[in-house]
């Protein structure tokens, strides 16, 4: 058996729509992921992430290529791969007309827990995800932060291999996107492999030991964080100016060609990757000096997962106009 | 346990859910099961009288309003799967290793058990009226199972619309549509007092096959004979047609 508890090979998948006209939302796909850890798969909306996890869950077959989720073959082998997840949708999978203890209950018995073990696992689900004094409301009265961990409670009824959550914090406040966190972060330690999909690039700092970032269905890049922050260039000088309408003379004058320059004319900031840090500081600092420009600030630091992703994707040009 | 020991333990989970649901909700199992008494009194006394119809119209009424509450079953079927389906708990059930059939399997028999309960109820209301029938035991449950065959046939009508139209609007389509379809049938009125395109329409009606086969079980004076054949193979018909495509389409939500 691999140490990979996530294997994708070339999936493509392709949703049929009128006269046969079809969109793909997997365009041979790659992903490995090791087992025991956080992968994230970063990207837009409509990046295939959804899909990949259809796919990954079983719910969507694949047109074509291998994926292999837990040691078996998500096509032939279904039900095997089933015994082995967890899933966490992007809408919650409950019912809500239920209470929290009903679903929990419900979801161990269809896992064959039998009755007594599956009222045993819910009170010991409830407690983890500290809903013990409302297991009999109805889920529909749940706040979205109780109802996310309710939903992840039910996708850990037999402690998957494998936990897949699509955009587990999207709509979630700031307080609920933390408990969801601490949440998953409790995982970890147990030998679960996680695999999340998010929107949120601070979501895959906080969270993950790797990222898959997703374009058009495709992985444009994977990695640790740090490895595709440096692979972005490794480390940015931001330059912030008194006068706006120096942006574009300055931007000129950078160490970097004049396309990988960000203009952010509203924060009178100016952002370029550099590859020598104390050389490109020393140049630029010389360099605004001598065009007698005066900087607000000038500072080293690395790359946002933002700037990685629109780097990676080419859509830095789109972000420049809209600046 | 065997797979099939599995299958059917799934589906009794299944079931039970629906069952918790109802002690969740018991409101809206009694307004469900008011609904056709409603009907029944409504047309019974208010309107009073069908068209054509000599002698007791209570007696005529109630096997009539027995079909059409079966069939209007099929919206109650068809709110709870297109509930279901938008909510994404159809997904977890799907990532489950749980038996294939079960979620299906489940919502037909709770389902049918609710419409057991709704026969019960107007018979039972109907009996309060003074309504009795000279039906021996058989010819009673023969009547019963006729209407529970329509049901089911309805049922799974309903499960296929769900899978297939899947959203609220269509739902309300649907339930503005079993009117017209519910009462283009001899559930009220003798096909006689219609118009010749009318009466032919009504008597095609599935429902009226079955609420004319009921009425003659049930032995209600001046009851057409002959409509048995037809209350069993409407049903049967439709279920050809619409399980295999229900099923298939739950299988297909892969592709």
């Amino acid at each position: 058996m691999s140490d990979a508890a996530i294997t994708v090979e070339e999936a493509r998948k392709t949703y049929r729509g009128a006269r046969g006209s079809g969109t793909a939302a997997l365009d041979g796909l790659d992903l490995t992921v090791a087992r025991s850890t956080v992968h994230a798969v970063l990207g837009p909306n409509g990046a295939g992430k959804t899909t990949l996890v259809r796919v990954l869950s079983t719910l969507l077959r694949p047109d074509s290529g291998r994926v292999v989720v837990a040691g078996h073959d998500v096509v032939r082998e279904a039900y095997q791969v089933r015994l082995r997840i967890g899933l966490l949708g992007q809408h919650a999978a409950l019912d809500e007309e239920l209470g929290g203890r009903q679903n929990l209950e419900l979801f161990g018995r269809l896992h064959h827990l039998g009755a007594r073990r599956a009222r045993a696992r819910a009170d010991e689900l409830l407690e983890r995800f500290g809903l013990s004094g409302t297991g009999a409301k109805a889920v529909a009265k749940y706040s979205g932060g109780m109802r996310r961990r309710l939903d992840l409670a039910a996708s850990l009824i037999t402690e998957p291999e494998v936990l897949f959550l699509d955009e587990p914090t999207t709509g979630l406040d700031p307080r609920g996107r933390a408990e969801v966190w601490d949440a998953v972060r409790s995982l970890v330690g147990g030998g679960t492999t996680v695999l999340l999909t998010t929107q949120y690039l601070e979501e895959a700092d906080q969270l993950a030991d790797r990222v898959s970032m997703v374009d058009s269905g495709r992985v444009v890049a994977d990695g640790t964080v740090d490895q595709l922050k440096t692979a972005t260039g490794g480390d940015r000088i931001d330059v912030v100016l008194r006068d706006a309408g120096q942006l574009e003379t300055v931007a000129g004058l950078l160490p970097a060609p004049r396309d990988a320059v960000t203009v952010d004319a509203d924060r009178r900031l100016l952002s370029a990757p550099v590859s020598d840090r104390m050389a490109a500081l020393t140049a630029v600092v010389q360099a605004l000096r001598e065009a007698g420009v005066e900087a607000e600030d000038v500072a080293l630091r690395r790359p946002t997962l933002d700037e990685v992703f629109l780097h990676l994707t080419g859509r830095d040009e789109r972000v420049k106009e809209a600046a | 346990m065997t797979s099939t020991a599995y299958a059917l333990a799934d589906s009794w989970t299944m079931t039970r859910r629906e069952l918790a649901r109802w002690g969740r909700q018991p409101a809206a199992v009694v307004v469900n099961l008011v609904f056709p008494v409603m009907l029944l009194l409504m047309f019974g006394y208010l309107i009073g009288g069908g068209r054509g119809v000599s002698g007791d119209y209570l007696g005529y009424l109630l096997p009539g309003m027995l079909a059409l509450s079966m069939a209007f079953g099929l919206e109650g079927t068809m709110i709870a799967v297109t509930q279901d389906m938008n909510k994404g708990v159809v997904d977890r059930f799907r990532s489950m290793p749980m038996a294939d059939g079960a979620v299906l399997v489940g919502r037909s028999a709770a389902d049918m058990l609710q419409s057991v309960l709704g026969l019960v109820v107007l018979l039972g209301v109907a009996a309060a009226l003074g309504w009795r029938t000279d039906a021996g035991p058989g010819a009673f449950l023969g009547a019963v199972g006729l209407l529970l065959l329509l049901r089911f046939a309805m049922l799974w009508i309903g499960i296929h619309l769900a899978l297939v139209a899947g959203k609220p609007e269509m739902v309300q389509a649907v339930q503005i549509l079993v009117w017209p379809f519910g009462f283009l049938s001899t559930v009220f009125a003798v096909p006689e007092s219609m118009p010749g395109w009318l009466a032919t329409v009504a008597r095609w009606n599935p429902i009226s096959h079955t609420a004319a086969a009921v009425r003659d079980l049930f032995g209600v004076p001046g009851a057409e004979s002959g409509h048995a054949g037809a209350a069993v193979l409407w049903p049967l018909a439709l279920l050809a047609v619409f399980f295999p495509l229900a099923v298939r389409r739950f299988a297909r939500l892969s592709r």
